[in-house]
């Protein structure tokens, strides 16, 4: 019963017109402390992959166990719900909130689980301290570099300890320097036992994963 | 498995709400303008017709109150031209219990007479009226003296010519003195003037006036012809209308049925009458200004919605439901008409309080015109917010996210 995920004949058909099938019969375990790379071509179907396991979009064809939860059966409120307790996102562009501090950006992670404000903001410190940010946990998001950004939205992708961490080209928007502070702060988490998974089209960003996969034309190989 | 469901408290939905406006504060100052001028002007209008309409009271009070008019209507239909009120009606109407003053008037009876500071001038009478009075009826006008004095019983005992002018009559005249004992010229009489009226209480026309006392000038041309004696009786305060049910007896116990005796106006229908045009005028304003303060809250609630996808996204990611990014953007814009119901109430009451002290007169601000203000502005937000928080519930996170 350790698997954090298992996708079983998982596809996505947009509906189109015309119809596009971007996800089909995907079938994949992850397990907990697994660190896993998905790699493939422009228009693959990368981002489709993302969205479903990540809750923000729900599946046409299989089943998908999150933590042993049918998700594909879930109501939309409890879909919500699942994906802010359960799943860490990291995004390319980081999306992050301006003119707010970093300790209010990572903070927001547990909002809407209902954390006390005060909770919230003391495993805020604790989580910028993970990413090694915790002398920058007053700064304002915009005066941050582009690698500190990143991290403080790692350390809001993690305050929730949440089954699976989703990196969306994490280092996409980063020169090779801070790209590779984040490349070793993943390498981390992953000793720390997070399970994480990673997209990406950059094969540096995927030697530093345990496993790779590769999808090509929405099908995994 | 039990899921719990996510939750947005309160708390932290306006902390939230606050941030997001405090990431633009000079956008949101500027929106709550609109609010701002409605709220303020709505309270301004309110508190300054209250304010203007107690001084109206209180002048009413004090005068209008205190008035009764007698009118000779003489006989009934015939061309009467006696004059039905006695030559002792000024005592007669003082004789009564709760008159402080009272004596009769009338516009002498001259065809464009020639008025002059001096004989042989041709007249500066154009506009100038002649008015014959007892001493009683100039005490009962209220009349504030510039110079001099106002003619009395003894002047009118005598039947004296002296004159006192009204303001605008002696600058007509070119009168501004009386050492050297200045005279006006009607038809050629010379009449001492023995003062100047800068205002009165009650009969403004005195003031474009030549008065000379009543005994006279009926003396001199006669009882009033075409338009006929009056009496004004100042009484004390409540006995207006006692006064009024007495004063044709006791001028003509004989024939009562010769005047027309009318009390004062009624106060509250004359303000109501002062009051409605402007008031209409100005709410209508603010209203409008209402209006658009509201377009102003949702075109900026609506910008930030846009401006914020990627926001909306995350917390969506987050595990936001629709109704927490519907509550946090109509929370926002709900703040934003407060603060500007609130400022906009608190201009409001400065205006009325300044322009209260520059006139001297008691600020007065009913608190159901106040205390709903940034109630009001609150509301006005809350609808403003209705369309931009439905547009950003309905954001999709996959779209949101995308870069
Ligand atoms: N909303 C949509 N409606 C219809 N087709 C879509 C939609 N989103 C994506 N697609 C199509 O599905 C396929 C997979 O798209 P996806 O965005 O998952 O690719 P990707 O691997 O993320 O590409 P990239 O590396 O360029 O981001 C593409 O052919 C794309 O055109
Ligand atoms: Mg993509």
């Amino acid at each position: 019963m350790d698997s954090v995920i298992t996708l079983a004949g998982v596809g996505l058909t947009y509906p189109g017109p015309p119809p596009v099938s971007a996800l089909r019969d995907v079938d994949l375990d992850v397990r907990q402390g697994d660190y896993l790379a998905v790699v493939g071509p422009s228009g693959s179907g990368k981002s489709t992959f993302l969205n479903v396991v990540g809750l923000l979009d729900r599946p046409t064809h299989g089943t998908y166990l999150l933590d042993g939860v049918d998700v594909s059966t879930l109501s939309e409120r409890d879909r919500t719900a699942l994906r802010g307790q359960r799943i860490g996102f990291v995004f390319q562009a980081f999306h992050l909130m301006p003119y707010r501090t970093a300790t209010e950006n990572v903070a927001l992670a547990t909002l809407y689980a209902g954390v006390p404000k005060k909770v919230r903001i003391s495993t805020a410190h604790e989580a910028l301290a993970r990413v090694g940010l915790a002398h920058r946990a007053h700064a304002l998001t915009n005066m941050l570099s582009g690698g500190e950004r990143q991290r403080v939205a790692i350390a809001r992708a993690i305050l929730h300890r949440p089954s699976l961490l989703l990196c969306d080209e994490p280092t996409g928007n980063l020169d090779s320097d801070n790209a590779a502070s984040v490349l070793t702060l993943l390498d981390q988490l992953h000793r720390d036992g997070m399970t994480l998974m990673v997209i990406t089209h950059d094969s540096t960003v995927a030697s530093r994963a345990k496993r790779l996969v590769t999808i090509r034309d929405g099908a995994l190989c | 498995m039990l899921i719990a469901p996510s939750r947005f408290r309160l708390g932290d939905v306006i902390e939230e709400s606050v941030a997001g406006l405090l990431q633009r504060p000079m956008r949101s100052a500027l929106t709550m303008l609109g609010t701002m001028l409605g709220v303020g002007s709505f309270v301004a209008v309110l508190g300054l017709t209250a304010t203007a309409g107690g001084q109206i009271d209180k002048r009413f009070t004090e005068l209008a109150a205190t008035e009764v008019t007698v009118a000779d209507v003489g006989v009934a239909g015939a061309n009467d031209p006696t004059m039905s009120f006695p030559a002792n009606a000024a005592s007669r109407v003082e004789s009564i219990n709760g008159v402080v003053h009272g004596g009769r008037w009338w516009p002498v009876p001259l065809d464009h007479p020639a008025v002059s500071s001096a004989p042989g001038i041709s007249s500066h009478g154009g506009e100038l009226q002649i008015l014959a009075m007892d001493p009683s009826t100039v005490e009962a006008a209220r009349p504030v003296l510039r110079l001099g004095r106002t003619f009395d019983t003894f002047h009118a005992d005598r039947h004296e010519k002296v004159a006192v002018l009204g303001s605008v009559a002696a600058s007509n005249l070119g009168i501004y003195r009386l050492d050297g004992n200045p005279a006006v010229f009607i038809d050629g009489t010379p009449f001492t003037v023995i003062g100047i009226i800068d205002d009165t209480g009650r009969m403004p026309d005195m003031l474009f006036g030549v008065i000379i006392p009543a005994s006279t000038a009926y003396d001199l041309y006669g009882p009033p012809t075409e338009q006929r004696a009056q009496m004004l009786l100042e009484t004390r305060l409540g006995a207006a209308s006692v006064v009024a049910d007495q004063v044709s007896l006791a001028l003509r116990p004989d024939a009562p049925d010769l005047f027309k005796v009318t009390a004062a106006p009624d106060p509250k229908a004359l303000r109501s009458k002062i009051g409605g045009d402007l008031d209409v005028l100005f709410l209508t304003l603010a209203s409008i200004s209402l209006i658009i303060g509201a377009i102003g809250i949702a075109n900026t609630t609506l910008v930030a919605v846009l401006e914020r996808t990627h926001e909306i996204g995350l917390r969506r990611a987050l595990g936001a439901r629709p109704r927490h990014i519907a509550a946090q953007f109509l929370t926002e814009s709900t703040v934003l008409g407060l603060l500007g119901g609130m400022i906009g109430a608190a201009a409001g009451i400065t205006v009325v309080v300044i322009a209260a002290l520059v006139q001297g007169w008691t600020p007065l601000l009913q608190t159901w015109a106040v205390a709903p203000a940034p109630v009001a502005g609150a509301l006005i937000g809350l609808l403003a917010g209705v369309y931009p928080a439905q547009r950003a519930a309905r954001i999709e996170p996959v779209e949101a996210l995308r870069r």
